[in-house]
């Protein structure tokens, strides 16, 4: 940061839309397959904590555990493994989103009365069509509501993998970083932040989507 | 497994536990650096957080508080606390990520603090009160002691945190943890990169470990804390 060096170099953003552009597709797309490779093993783990509640305080504490080791720590400890790859980043970010995934599905699922379950299993439901009908929509406000932070968590982190060679906008802050360059250091945090806060809103229209019947209460 | 061959001999060599790059000042300036800025923080958020959870208003702002927050990314708050660093002549490393830690601790501390004093039951206030208590007095000896797991709660979130990013301090040549794991990154050494990593994962759980075994222990007399 030299000195009359401006904070934003408005000709810089002005030549660099194309690769602005690019790395916010990048952003986006290392986010969504983390949030969604998290879902579909969450979704896993949890309906297994369901059916065998035993396995519920194992499956947290593993979790808890990823979910305390620092990302750059966890990113560290897999690249003598799998590189500076987008495998890597991947691991990483999916493990930080399982326990909040798995604590609002099974707490979701937990959260349906149980009067609820017994009038379905009175009516002839078997122990899927209960789940799948009757336990997963009324679950889906807490769900949506862990999916929401997961998300937005991953967006912050994303940014972190520019250090193993991913990245996003991340890059653009590492860049600013290494070259003292305020423009794309500034840049790359805000349309992150902007992201993640754009991201959130859809999320939250899309549940309204979902779920029209909490809408009429 | 040569790697982990590697990473014990890399912690047997007694040259990485001496001097000014060695493993003890990596690790004391790792807690210094996050122990101040979780202490900052606290300093900052409380006087909001107890003025507005004893008055009882402002739950909004609680909850705003929290959910920006999440928005802030770890590496974002360091790119925007570089720049200011400079404008203050403080330049890189400790002081940029003190800057980039504080704001990152403030919204659990706040948002916990400010929970939990307007969760401690009305009526024992009330009783409080009743009782000739002065407000100041209430907040004191009635509402803090009671709240006072579910504000540790907030400040393990906080430190958890705090102890996690500090690591990115090494990007912009601070010292602490991260210099193991930045430095193994960039010189391809995975035994000093796996060294450090595991030395910030183990800060990290140790951290956790205590900060719910201190709530357990905050928990006045006949209080169970769940969790």
């Amino acid at each position: 940061m030299t000195p009359g060096e401006p904070l934003i170099r408005w000709e810089w953003v002005a030549g660099h839309t194309d690769e602005l552009t690019m790395r916010i597709g990048e952003h986006l797309e290392l986010t969504a397959i983390a949030v969604l490779v998290g879902l579909v093993i969450a979704f896993a783990l949890a309906f297994l904590a369901v059916r065998l509640p035993p396995l519920y305080p194992p499956i947290t504490w593993t979790a808890g555990i990823l979910y305390t080791i620092p990302s750059l720590a966890l990113f560290a400890l897999l690249v003598p493994y799998t590189g500076l790859s987008l495998l890597t980043a991947e691991i990483g970010l999916v493990s930080y989103t399982l326990l909040i995934l798995i604590r609002n599905i099974v707490g979701g699922i937990r959260s349906v009365p149980s009067e609820v379950r017994d009038a379905a299993l009175g009516m002839g439901y078997t122990p899927r069509q209960i789940l799948l009908r009757i336990e997963l929509p009324l679950a889906l406000g807490v769900i949506f509501a862990g999916i929401r932070v997961a998300t937005i968590t991953t967006i912050g982190l994303v940014t972190v993998t520019a250090l193993i060679g991913q990245g996003g906008l991340g890059y653009l802050i590492l860049i600013g970083i290494q070259q003292f360059f305020s423009t794309p250091l500034i840049l790359g945090a805000s349309l992150s932040v902007g992201l993640a806060i754009v991201v959130d809103g859809v999320l939250v229209l899309l549940q309204r989507a979902l779920t029209p019947w909490s809408r009429v209460a | 497994m040569t790697l982990i061959g590697d990473v014990a001999r890399w912690f047997a060599d007694p040259a990485h536990w001496q001097g000014s790059h060695g493993i003890p000042v990596r690790v004391l300036e790792h807690i210094e650096l996050s122990g101040l800025a979780v202490a900052v923080a606290i300093l900052i958020a409380a006087p909001i957080a107890l003025y507005f959870g004893h008055v009882g208003r402002g739950g909004f702002i609680a909850i705003n508080v929290a959910n920006i927050g999440r928005a802030l990314p770890s590496l974002a708050l360091l790119a925007f606390a570089l720049p200011i660093s400079f404008a203050l002549g403080l330049g890189l490393g400790f002081w940029p990520t003190l800057f980039a830690l504080i704001p990152l601790a403030i919204p659990p501390i706040l948002t916990n603090m400010f929970v939990a004093i307007r969760e401690v039951d009305r009526d024992v206030v009330d009783a409080a009160r009743g009782m000739g208590f002065k407000e100041s007095q209430i907040l004191r000896s009635v509402e803090i002691p009671l709240g006072l797991p579910l504000m540790l709660d907030g400040m393990r979130t906080a430190s958890v945190n705090v102890v996690a990013t500090a690591t990115l301090g090494a990007i912009v040549a601070g010292g602490a943890l991260g210099r193991f794991i930045v430095d193994g990154l960039a010189l391809q050494e995975y035994d000093q990169l796996v060294a450090g990593a595991l030395l910030v994962a183990l800060l990290a759980i140790v951290t956790e470990v205590a900060f719910a075994a201190l709530t357990r222990a905050s928990a006045p007399p006949g209080m169970s804390v769940s969790r």
